[in-house]
């Protein structure tokens, strides 16, 4: 049985979809003590229409420059690193909650997009990248001629 | 980078103080740590700038306030959720005596840094006592 890929990302509801999601969520509550790096920091957003694909990501004290995004086709690939706050011999700790360290997140998007042309920005501690559908993906029109 | 130390957490609304707009609040993730005349406090604030971040200090709490608004995208759709927007709140009740004067706080990456100086030691004053 075929799916449709548009299926993943909301437009057609599909079974399988939820199944698969299910199944991730259960992977990653299992795996949740194990790893030490999480895949899911940064936490991200994907809004797309016909035309391009926004994905926002919240990278708060992430060093912009740290920050590496690759595009091929259809995947965007996500990578940096949070720098650890160091204490100084005489400081002493009374809360840490924020964490540091690697990260890299992989997203398969809608559609292939035009790697050439893909912007990115951050600001706030927010990341925004906006990825141009490619032109070859692009919808066509066919028309159709009679034949007398 | 543990995952539960990295999602922010949603604030349970107290009964008390109910907020007129309807939106979501979260909790900042903070650091804090003690220097020999300061207290320092990091809090991930992810879409907030030094415009619409407010701190009180009121008697020893201090109180941190950052709004964000909802980021819509006109004639997109959702095609993917992981995080929600919304306001932070957070409030520390302070042991030291914070000199409230120089008090300085920064924010940069969504990420701001309150620097607390404590209060100079109140000096001890001798009575001498005379003999009557």
């Amino acid at each position: 049985m075929v799916w449709p890929e548009s299926g993943r990302y909301g437009r057609v509801w599909s079974p399988w979809r939820e199944m698969e999601r299910l199944q991730q969520d259960m992977n990653r509550l299992l795996s949740r003590e194990s790893t030490p790096h999480s895949t899911t920091f940064p936490a991200v957003n994907i809004w797309a229409s016909d035309q391009d694909v926004i994905v926002t990501a919240e990278v708060p004290g992430v060093d912009v420059d740290s920050l590496d995004i690759t595009v091929a086709e259809n995947i965007l690939k996500l990578t940096g690193a949070r720098k650890p706050e160091e204490l100084k011999p005489a400081e002493v700790s009374h809360r840490q909650e924020r964490a540091s360290g690697e990260f890299t997140r992989t997203f398969r998007l809608p559609y292939a997009v035009d790697s050439g042309k893909v912007d990115a920005s951050c600001d706030k501690g927010i990341l925004k990248v906006r990825l141009p559908r490619a032109e070859a993906d692009k919808p066509k029109k066919i028309a159709i001629k009679s034949q007398k | 980078m543990a995952e539960k130390e990295m999602q922010k957490r949603e604030a349970s609304s107290p009964v008390e103080t109910e907020r007129t707009q309807a939106r979501k609040v979260f909790i900042p993730r903070v650091d804090i740590c003690e220097t020999k005349d300061a207290i320092v406090l990091l809090a991930d604030m992810p879409g907030v700038d030094e415009k619409s971040i407010d701190i009180t200090l009121e008697k020893n709490v201090l109180t941190l306030l950052g709004r964000v608004e909802p980021e819509t995208y006109e004639g997109y759709r959702a095609a993917y959720v992981e995080y929600d927007a919304g306001d932070y709140e957070r409030a520390f009740t302070l042991s030291d005596e914070i000199d409230r004067d120089r008090i300085d706080a920064s924010v940069k990456n969504g990420v701001l840094r309150l620097t607390l100086p404590k209060a100079e030691p109140v000096k001890l004053r001798k009575i001498n006592v005379k003999s009557a």
